[in-house]
């Protein structure tokens, strides 16, 4: 199933903006993260289709996957 | 001399419905009250005081009103506080507690705006203080030289009508997060890195926490820094949300992130709970 990645600031780099990505049935927000090789600590928020999602959610095909880094400073 | 007088006083110095500055210092000093008593005076009479003039085609002066009966904590007076209490101050918030540990460092010239060279050493929140003085005489500024915790917390935002994290570390955030949701007060939030921001509303009942991630201190501004632009529009935006929670205007971004992009000119609100 082809799932849509988009990734913001910094996890671009080495990587990519935004893709289709194919993952087999069953896959989760972990499951992509983890192909990705993106850190957890390197992770802010994910959105799925707009809303936020923890790294167990299941995926499915059609779903926009948004991984954001996190943001501290003031 | 009672009240009466003052009012009497202030509506023969009006012009038409607007209070020049001049008047307000003369019956400050006139009636010996604070320039923040006579300021409220007007504003109950329904004067407006001239310096809110171009605010009036976006505020009432019954708005104006309830800003100045407003008191908001700005937590952190860096790179979006000190936009944030610049703003706040203009618009007219009544009541500003300024919290920041810090003095100012070279390395902050950049971007905070109320960093000086000859500023140099000297706490934040004093020359927020000063800083305010100097714009609208009309404000009570309240400092505390001190770095929020899960222990001083509750004693430095009891009172608050909204509170704005200006902070620069993600876990005092989450500690943030939970007084206000504790306090059950409004907490208008921002954070940058480099190019990049993100503003929310956490409204009393709502966690953001889910925006700041699993953990560390800090994020990705370890790394991409803060350039001069960032804060200054995120602490905008902030501003505008602050405003519009002490007035129940318009739609805040309760419950939903605006995250921005300035290097592409991106700007996504996306949902969280």
């Amino acid at each position: 199933m082809v799932v849509t990645v988009r990734l913001f600031a910094t996890l671009q780099e080495g990587r990519f903006v935004e893709a289709p990505r194919d993952y087999a049935l069953g896959a989760s927000v972990g499951t992509i993260v983890d192909d990705l090789r993106i850190p957890q600590d390197d992770i802010g928020v994910v959105f799925v289709n707009g809303r936020n999602a923890e790294l167990d959610r299941v995926v499915s095909a059609g779903d926009v996957v948004s991984i954001f880094p996190p943001i501290g400073g003031g | 001399m009672d009240a009466s007088e003052l009012c009497a006083f202030l509506r023969s110095r009006a012009e038409g419905d607007l209070l020049p500055l001049e008047a307000q210092s003369e019956a400050v000093r006139r009636f010996g009250r604070s320039f923040a008593e006579v300021e409220g005076s007007a504003l109950e009479s329904g004067l407006l005081p001239l310096r809110y003039r171009r605010n009036r085609e976006t505020l009432s002066t019954e708005e104006q009103l309830r800003l100045f009966r407003s008191r908001v904590a700005v937590i952190g007076c860096g790179g979006l506080g000190g936009y944030v209490v610049e703003e706040a101050a203009r618009v007219g918030v009544g009541t500003l507690v300024l919290v920041d540990p810090d003095v100012f460092e070279e390395h902050n010239l950049n971007r905070q705006l109320l960093s000086s060279v000859d500023g140099l050493g000297r706490p934040k929140v004093d020359a927020g203080r000063e800083r305010v003085a100097c714009i609208n005489p009309a404000v009570t500024v309240v400092t505390h030289r001190a770095a929020l915790s899960e222990e001083n917390g509750r004693q430095l935002l009891a009172g608050s009508s909204a509170v704005v994290d200006a902070l620069d570390s993600i876990d005092t955030r989450r500690a943030l997060s939970s007084i206000c949701r504790e306090l059950e007060v409004p907490l208008v939030h921002g954070a940058i890195a480099g190019w990049y921001g993100q503003v929310t509303v956490q409204m009393p009942g709502k966690d953001l926490s889910a925006l700041l991630g699993s953990g560390r201190g800090k994020g990705v501004e370890q790394k991409l820094g803060n350039p001069s632009f960032t804060p200054a529009a995120i602490a905008s935006l902030q501003a505008a949300e602050l405003v519009k929670v002490l007035l129940g205007r318009g739609t805040p971004l309760a419950g939903r992130a605006l995250l921005v992009n300035l290097l592409d000119m991106e700007f996504e609100r996306l949902r969280y709970e």
